[in-house]
Parts: structure tokens; sequence; C-alpha cells
């Protein structure tokens, strides 16, 4: 079982949900990176979704885009993102982390190529924006040869047809785009999700995490109700933004600590996985 | 083994020309993609339809638009007979309004009363400007800040024409960025707003769309230059940014296999300095703005800044198809540098009295070249795909005058 199925079904026998934060690698320095990978999961963090910067992010809106444009200027790279995930992986065995980015670096480096050092770092899944699934049926069945999971986005939109087709050749879990629009972007349908997830769920057989738009503790307790993961980005890039360089790791754990407790407080009752 | 696909037959149902184009974009964006594939095939075979594009194109636009035989130039140049398709006399000045009268008439039958465009130069927020305010729709423009300093007519002109122009600041703050922006608007607002993409890239079904919008272009030659010469031109030659004119004056000649097809792009500085914008010759493929094409970018994958005195070549990109015809060797690709498409420039207002546009002189250069090289009665066929008014002040300032 990989290290993403073990966690959701670890977090599903304790009665909680996954909390899922997402930080670009290399903002704002390559060498802040792990240590905030680390306090993030001290903080209660289940699973990292780690941002490979790209110079045309975009699904992205302004805030994780400024991420990816302080890593690139740094000097940050797909290469040297493996490099902080293997690096992380040396003090931490347990803590899923999951590559999410677009397609360029992938294809630059040679998809092959990357399956092979993706694994080897120690990465868990993988989330290709801009590969869909009637893209990538290869280069996901290469992933899970891998031990990877294929991790697949779907909207408000998505007919039944493409959930059949991501449960296909998606695995680990789903990334439901919460709302219409790009990351970072205010305008959250709760209703919409709630009355949306179960449903989902059955046809996808997987665990569903929601994204895009979750901002405070509030909204993420009111997702944690009906999701299986809540997703957080942007608000987290706008802690590292507003943090002093000493106090990043500090502070990012003290927000990421705050979205966990509103999560656990709520009621065990419902919404857990079939 | 199969037969080999036929360049003329393609793209398949997905939009793949051979291993190039797809849809290449994050989930939030394929119901919108799907929702117009299905609204444009019901239209491609709509007789309807294609009665009011030809109406629009006719007594809108202009068409068809004549060819010019640059006699004197030809002479000057002494080889090859030199024959200009005049894209420059169009309504607006340039062979964009083709497609964006297409596109609007389509966000008219989708019901999308909101059109958006991104725009480099400006040319094709102009003419995306242009085609609102015929048909009455909401106009949002989006245009890298940089751009909008270098291009204060364009923007004027956009503005009388009703629209707003939205500066943006990130990335590089030019063509790339604003379509980055205008693709996070459309995925805001997909209920009300039809994307108006400018040139034959980005995800299917916009580069086949585009293209068989300004297909009309080569489909007029096909009929007017066995007019003026007695059969159909030797080389066909245009300039290639994203390649929405040359696709469009290509795409009727592909099944003629004894039709050279030239596509030339922006070499800037020089192709060794690494300033310029030629993707299908110094790039490499890979997936950004919705397709796989040839891109230029570092060992890393990021897209990298270019450069062209051009500000409509000066794109990281170019369209699938472009790529295909470069693979399958169908078409071949040149580049031109910014001081011998200048140079033709020139050429073409002495010679001829026809000022061309910057992205059109590329074309006119590589067959300013090719031309002395070839026998008196071989016919070029050059697209002059936009004249040359917005580029005054580019020009000038290469002459040391400012106004």
């Amino acid at each position: 079982m990989s290290r993403i199925s073990a966690t959701f079904q670890r977090l599903r026998s304790q009665g909680r949900k996954a909390l899922i934060p997402f930080i670009t690698a290399g903002d704002p320095d390559a060498a802040a990176t792990v240590p905030l990978m680390h306090a993030l999961v001290a903080g209660g963090a289940d699973i990292i979704e780690l941002g490979v910067p790209f110079s045309d992010p975009m699904a992205d809106g302004p805030t994780i885009q400024r991420a990816s444009e302080r890593a690139l200027r740094q000097g940050m790279s797909l290469r040297k993102v493996l490099a902080l995930v293997a690096e992380f992986r040396g003090r931490d065995a347990d803590t899923p982390v999951v590559l999410m980015g677009y397609a360029n670096p992938v294809e630059a480096m040679g998809q092959e190529q990357f399956v092979q050092q993706a694994s080897t770092a120690g990465a868990d899944g993988v989330l290709v924006v801009d590969y869909p699934p009637e893209e990538c049926a290869d280069f996901a069945a290469r992933l899970r040869a891998a031990g990877m999971d294929p991790i697949f986005l779907l909207a408000p939109t998505s007919t039944d047809a493409r959930m059949a087709q991501v449960a296909e050749i998606g695995s680990g879990y789903i990334y439901y785009v919460s709302l219409r629009g790009v990351t970072g972007a205010g305008h959250l349908d709760l209703g919409e999700v709630v009355a949306r997830i179960p449903a989902i769920r059955e046809r996808v057989g997987m665990p569903v995490g929601v994204g895009f738009g979750i901002r405070d503790a509030d909204s993420a307790r009111r997702i944690g109700t009906v999701a299986d993961a809540v997703v957080i980005g942007s608000r987290i890039i706008e802690e590292i933004e507003s943090s002093p360089r000493d106090e990043l790791a500090q502070r990012v754990g003290a927000f990421i600590r705050g979205i966990r407790a509103a999560l656990d407080e709520r009621p065990m009752a419902g919404g857990a996985p079939s | 083994m199969g037969k080999p696909d036929l360049p003329c037959s393609l793209p398949d149902a997905r939009g793949h020309f051979g291993p190039y184009g797809g849809v290449f974009v994050a989930e939030t964006l394929i119901p919108a993609l799907e929702e117009l594939r299905l609204a444009y095939e019901a239209c491609r075979e709509d007789a309807q339809f294609q009665a009011e594009f030809s109406y629009e194109l006719a007594h809108y636009v202009g068409r068809p638009s004549p060819i010019y035989h640059a006699r004197r130039w030809s002479g000057h140049l002494g080889g090859a007979q030199i024959y200009l398709k005049r894209e420059d006399l169009n309504h607006t000045g340039a062979h964009k309004i083709n497609n964006c009268i297409g596109q609007a008439l389509l966000a008219r039958r989708m019901c999308k009363p909101r059109v958006i465009a991104e725009t480099g130069a400006g040319q094709h927020g102009v003419a995306t400007a242009t085609v609102a305010a015929r048909y009455g729709m909401e106009c949002v423009v989006y245009m890298g800040s940089e751009d909008i300093k270098r291009q204060a007519a364009n923007v004027y002109r956009m503005k009388l024409l009703g629209a707003a122009v939205v500066p943006v600041e990130s990335g590089s703050r030019t063509l790339k960025d604003a379509l980055n922006e205008a693709m996070r608007d459309w995925v805001t607002n997909i209920g009300n707003t039809f994307y108006i993409i400018g040139t034959v890239a980005g995800p299917h079904p916009y580069p086949v769309m585009v293209r068989d919008f300004q297909s009309v272009i080569g489909e007029e030659c096909v009929r007017q230059v066995p007019e003026m010469v007695g059969r159909q031109p030797d080389v066909v030659i245009a300039c290639v940014g994203g390649g929405s004119n040359a696709m469009g004056i290509f795409h009727a000649y592909l099944g003629m296999p004894e039709v050279r097809l030239v596509g030339v792009e922006a070499a800037g500085l020089g192709l060794d300095t690494g300033r310029h914008a030629a993707s299908l010759l110094a790039g490499r493929p890979g997936v950004l703005h919705g397709n796989r094409t040839y891109l230029l970018q570092d060992d890393d994958g990021q897209i990298i800044e270019t450069h062209s005195i051009s500000a409509g070549l000066d794109y990281p990109g170019v369209g699938p198809e472009h790529a295909w015809l470069k693979d399958s060797g169908r078409a071949e690709y040149v580049a031109i540098t910014d001081d011998e498409a200048l140079q033709a420039f020139h050429a073409l207002c002495r010679f001829e009295g026809i000022i061309p546009a910057l992205e059109s002189s590329h074309a006119l250069a590589h067959a300013a070249k090719l031309a002395p090289t070839l026998p008196r009665e071989r016919v070029l066929l050059v697209n002059l795909s936009g004249r040359g008014d917005k580029d005054m002040h580019t020009v000038a300032e290469k002459s040391g005058i400012r106004f």
C-alpha cells in the first residue's frame, strides 16, 4: 500500500480528516523549504503538496505565481526540488509528499527520467496540473508502476464520464477544485461543495480532498465535515510572504496548528469514505 | 504499418497533429473547451453559419483581398517574380480580423455576451475590440504592462472601440503573461465569456478553428494566382509567430506537393545570440498554453523570454500544426533577423509604395533572399499579412528619429 493510502486509512480509523498544505519549493529560497516541510508536519500536516515552480503557472492565481517567481529567481529547478524531497525524507520516513506542478519541466527532464528520479527521491504522488487524464495515460501508468500515485483534479463542472476516466487512471486521492477560478480566489461555494462530495467520492472510489478557496479555520472545518482532506495553498504562501525570514517555520507552523485544531474539534460523525 | 497521416487530414478527433497539439489544460477548463469544441463542430457543418461568415468577410472585412505583382521590386532583385497577398488591405489592416469575425459569430451562437482576448502588440486586441463593437459585445483585452507602454496608440484604439484594456503585471509583462491572465479570466467567468484566441495555438479546438477561419486566405490564392499567372505559385512564404497567417495561406496548398511552403520565424538579433523568437528552429518540443509544440525553454523546462523587433512574432511557442509540418517536412522553416526584416520593410516602401507590417517584413525578407537564386519565370507568393502603420514608431526609432 502506498504511503498516501496508508495515511488515509490511518486517519479514517481515527475518524480524522487529512490536512494537506501546499508550499512552493524554493520559496522564498531553497534553504527554507525543508525546515518549512518539517514545521508543517509538526503543526499537524498529514500530506505535503510541494509545488514545482514554473514560469507560466496558468491555473494559479497571483499569490502562487509570485511564489513561483521568487523560487525561480533563486534558481529553483525540478532537479533541485527532487533533491529537497530526498533531504526531507532523510528525517521523515512517513509523511507523504505530492509533487504539484506543470507539464513542461517534466517533459524537459523526460517523463521516464522524472518518474525514476521522483521515486528515488521519495515522492509519493504527482499532480501535473496541465496533464488531464486523456493526455497522460502512459505517464500515469509509469507513476503507478514506480509505486507513486497519479493525482488528478476534478471540478464542479466535471461530468460523470470524466470522473470515471479519473477513477480509472488516478490513485491516492482526488483533488476537488472547489470553485470556478484559479488558486487563491475568494468565492468558495460551500453549499455546492457539501452537496457534491459524497457523489464524487462514490464515483471515484478514492478519498476526496478539497482545495482552492480555503483560507481559514472556519472554512477548513466546514469542508472537513464532508471531504476526506482539506488542501490549503495560497493562504500559507501569504503567511510565508508576510513572515520575517527567521520566523518563517515558526509562523507557518503556528498557522497550520490552528487549522489542525479546527479540523479535529469537529464531531466525529459521518463523512468517512467506504 | 498504416498509411502515414496526410497533412491535410489532421488533426485527429482530440486535436493532435502527430505528437503535437492536444488539450493540456487544468480540469477547470475542460468543460469550457468541450462546449466550444461541440459548438464549433456544429458551425463548421452549418451552411447558414458559413454563409454568415462569408457575408461578413465580404462586406465588413473587404474580402477577397487582392494579389499584387510586386513588379518593380522583383525586377530590382533580378530573379523570381514576387506576388503579394494583400491581407494588409483588410479592415483593421491585417489578417487577424478574419479569425475574430469567425469566433465572434461563434460566441454569439453560444449566447456568450462577453469576449476576452490577449494581445502583444495590440493587433489582435484591436481586431477583437472591433468585432465586439460590431456585434455589441462586452470586451476585455489583457495586455502586458510593458506592451501597454510600447503600444500606446493601439491601447487607445481599443478604448475608442469600447474595450477595457487590463494591464498584466505578472511574469515578463508581455504577451505570454497576458495569455495566462486571459485564461484565468476565462476559467473564472466561463458561463458568460468567450475567449477569442488570436493564433493557431492553445488547446484544441483553437488551433484547428483559427486555421479554418484563416484558411480563406489560401483558398482565395488558389483561385487568384492561376488567374494571374496561369498556374499555382512555386513557393508560398509567410511569417510565423504563433503562425495564424501562415496556416491561413498554407492550408489550401498542403495537398499540392509541388508548391513549396516556407515559414519565416524571427531571428531577432541572430539565432546564435539567444535573443530571438524562433521556436521551430531553436526550440524543443514541450507543453505550454494548452498544447504540445516547439518551445523556447531552458534546460529545466522554464519558458524563456524572446526577442523580435516585431511584437507580433515575439512569442516563445508556435502553433502545433507548424510543429507537425516541420517534422513531416511538408513545410520548411527559416529565420530572418531584425535587420534583414527592416531592409525588406524599407525596400517595399520605396519600390512598391506599400508600408508592410514588421511581421510581414520577415516573409518579404526571405523572398528577397530567395528571388535572385531562381529564374525569372518562377512565382513566389508572399503573405503580406498586415500593414505597417502601427510600426512607424519602432522603425523611426531605429533610424534615430523620435516623433
